[in-house]
């Protein structure tokens, strides 16, 4: 099996249960590229990739360029901040630009929903959606399947709860398309108001009570809170929504023992999260970034043709 | 000269008319509907049409429809609009007058239809706003508009948000038996939406817009409508709700219309998926369920036309990121063939009632002498070839909107031939102008 028929990589949503366990399954000999002495693999050698950010990032846009580096291709990033954007340019045409320098992958991320799946369709290049306004990001999931199954051995049967700002998050989206895929009972928890509509239709189910949302999990994700969506009425105050959603030291024992915490960051502390549990021996939130190198060193290893037998172990 | 369309189905619902027989045109008027005698078809001065497998209707109507002109001629101008509208059937159409300047005074509303007899294709007939500069906060000199040839009012593109300044339109129009034309949109519901708010939503990550935002201001203008005794016309209707306020307001007597587009009855928020931003309009392509109960009302005959808000758009705005995107499908050159292929020949709806709906409908709402083939009466004509299929090229439109979800699609039954005043305007695929 490979990536060889699949150009693109928009979003989990449209792959299949396999594709995603070859992607996890070759992100384990990856990550061990990334302990060793010399990071660096010959793979991607004279291969192209550039990534494109018309949002803000941290970790997303590091994590690929490293992953990029370390299979030796070649990168570099736009600085849409900086660049022909700011005069103007549409996206069809910075893309269009971007193409005729010749890189192979374009990693993007837009704050428009569906802006890679148009982008992808105007341009040889392979697109990754690193992000896409409210629809996917479908590598942060991948990294979070691949920190879950790491920690407990399998996804299979797993109970995961999703807490905080559902409406507004790709990552909660990506989450629920890749963990269904594998058995596990999704919860989706946080204030009504920040709840998509007919979420349910997606085979999760939803509370509003975050004591009983993780009641019994075996996995808690929780989400980043913006505090524009307070201004749009959505809730009334920070303080509110900490008081009803802020996971605690505390809760952890409603969860089913050995419960693990994920946290895609940056991490609002004293809002979603206590600084306590930020830091607990049970939150994979620094194992998540490095996860995440590995994982996305996996899809670009195998977007470019790369098989998993390849890779030793 | 004479014109002897002869052999076709002649459909005129106004009449009662379905029937093969003959049409006979001279001057510009319909002059005898029937069998016409031999010797008449034969004479030297009379032009024969053989309309044998085609459908011969009055011209169709379009009161809902984006010129773009003045302003906006980069979209749309009057010229390829008329052309547009000639190619897609339409012998009179409505020009929405959102554009630049607003058509919110006589003169505006005279260049309209000034440059519309210019051209001389089609019928155009201009809509002036309900407010000046369609700003929502003071009645536009209606008096003034009507004198200059507007048959309705409209602020279509955004609704009129303030309840008091709604109730003094529908009150002041009534003095001159326009009726109002409302977009019922709450902005404040529909916000930022991109489509509509639903499952589907959920899955394509969009901002979506709530039946409600449409609802809620159909029945505030319904509940207008029964306070100022007004003619409220709903334009796009596309929920379920909707058409029930709509049905009830009609039993209560309410001076209620409304009017539904192509691609509300025939394609869904699924649609949306692709990303492509031709799916983009507003009201936005609602799901299953409103599709249905639209198909229902469409047959039943809550509703009163089909009208096509054709609203071209130039390819900068619909090429780009779907929030990006302006709303808004170029309609005049496929309504026809939707209709024809996703509603008549799949048994949806009756010929005589699509007909209808296209004609008499639209012409008893703006209260015109149009839209039946009457002897006596204007000779607008629309002849249809059921059973042509072609492919949906945009490529090929005579519109500058090249923005069509249905682009690629291939569809039964298409306008054949345009007759406006008498003339043919549109034949063999082309549109026919007047030798200036």
């Amino acid at each position: 099996m490979s990536f060889e028929t699949r150009k693109d990589l928009l979003g989990l949503k449209d792959l299949s249960r396999e594709e995603i366990e070859l992607i996890l399954d070759t992100a384990v000999p990856m990550k061990d590229v990334i302990r060793r002495e010399i990071k660096k693999v010959p793979a991607l050698r004279g291969k192209g990739m550039i990534t494109v950010f018309y949002e803000n990032s941290t970790r997303t846009r590091t994590s690929f360029e490293l992953a990029g580096k370390y299979l030796s291709a070649d990168t570099s990033n736009l600085a849409v901040s900086t660049s022909s954007v700011q005069k103007g340019e549409s996206l069809k045409d910075t893309i269009k630009t971007i193409e005729m320098m010749g890189p192979d992958i374009l990693v993007m991320r837009h704050s428009m929903s569906g802006a890679p799946h148009y982008v992808a369709r105007n341009t040889k290049m392979r697109v990754i959606n690193a992000g896409d306004g409210t629809n996917e990001h479908p590598t942060q999931a991948l990294l979070d399947l691949f920190s879950i199954r790491e920690r407990k051995g399998t996804l299979e049967g797993l109970k995961v709860a999703i807490v905080g700002d559902i409406l507004h998050s790709r990552v909660a989206r990506s989450n629920i398309y890749g963990l269904s895929k594998f058995g596990c009972e999704v919860r989706v928890v946080g204030p009504s108001t920040l709840m998509p509509p007919e979420i349910e239709r997606l085979g999760v189910r939803q509370y509003f009570d975050l004591k009983e949302g993780i009641s019994g999990v075996d996995v808690i994700n929780v989400l980043r809170i913006q505090r524009e969506r307070q201004h749009v009425g959505l809730f009334p105050s920070l303080e509110e929504y900490a008081e009803l959603y802020m996971l605690r030291p505390n809760h952890l024992g409603l969860a089913n023992d050995g419960a693990i915490l994920l946290h895609p960051g940056p991490m609002n502390r004293g809002i979603e999260i206590s600084t306590e549990l930020a830091e607990g021996p049970n939150t994979l939130v620094n194992e998540q970034v490095t996860n995440g190198v590995a994982v996305r060193m996996a899809l670009l290893f195998l977007m470019m043709g790369g098989r998993r037998d390849e890779i030793a172990a | 000269m004479k014109l002897l369309l002869r052999g076709g189905r002649v459909v005129d619902p106004a009449s009662g008319i379905n029937t093969v027989t003959c049409v006979l045109v001279e001057e510009g008027k319909i002059v005898a509907l029937g069998e016409i005698p031999g010797e008449e078809g034969d004479a030297s001065d009379t032009k024969v049409i053989d309309c044998t497998g085609k459908i011969v209707c009055p011209g169709f109507i379009d009161l809902h429809a984006h010129l773009r002109e003045p302003g906006y001629e980069y979209k749309e101008d009057i010229l390829t609009g008329s052309r547009a509208a000639a190619a897609g059937g339409f012998t009179t159409i409505c020009a929405m007058p959102n554009t630049n300047p607003v058509v919110d005074n006589g003169a505006v509303a005279g260049y309209v239809a000034r440059r519309a007899r210019e051209v001389g294709i089609v019928n155009v007939l201009p809509i002036g706003s309900i407010t000046k500069g369609q700003a929502g906060e003071e009645l536009s000199e209606m008096a003034e508009l009507v004198q200059a040839g507007c048959v309705a009012v409209s602020d279509d593109g955004k609704p009129v948000m303030r309840s008091d300044i709604m109730r003094h339109a529908l009150d002041y129009a009534g003095m001159f038996d326009v009726p109002v034309l409302s977009h019922c949109e709450d902005i404040n519901l529909s916000a930022d939406g991109q489509m509509h708010e639903g499952f589907r939503s959920t899955v394509y990550g969009l901002q979506g817009i709530p039946a409600e935002a449409e609802e809620i201001m159909v029945s505030r203008d319904a509940m207008l409508a029964k306070l100022t005794g007004g003619r409220l016309h709903i334009c796009h209707v596309s929920t379920m709700g909707s058409l029930d306020i709509i049905r009830r307001a009609k039993a209560e007597g309410v001076r209620i219309t409304c009017e539904v587009t192509p691609h509300h009855l025939t394609l869904t928020d699924e649609a949306v998926g692709s990303y492509d931003a031709d799916t983009k309009v507003n009201p936005p392509l609602r799901s299953e369920g409103h599709v249905a109960a639209l198909r229902e009302a469409v047959v039943s005959g809550l509703v009163d036309c089909i009208a096509t808000d054709h609203a071209p758009h130039h390819i900068e705005s619909k090429d780009c990121e779907y929030g990006n995107a302006a709303f808004g499908i170029s309609g005049f050159e496929t309504a026809i063939a939707v209709i024809m292929d996703r509603l008549v020949h799949t048994g949806v709806l009756q010929l005589s009632k699509a007909v209808a709906l296209l004609t008499s409908g639209p012409a008893r709402i703006l209260g015109i002498e149009k839209g039946t083939l009457t002897p006596g009466r204007t000779a607008d004509i629309t002849i249809i070839d059921p059973d042509e299929v072609r492919t949906v090229d945009p490529g090929h439109f005579y519109s500058k909107g090249k923005n069509t979800p249905y682009k690629g699609m291939q569809l039964r039954g298409w306008p054949w031939m345009t007759i406006v005043g008498g003339r043919i305007v549109f034949k063999e695929g082309s549109v026919m102008e007047m030798k200036l």
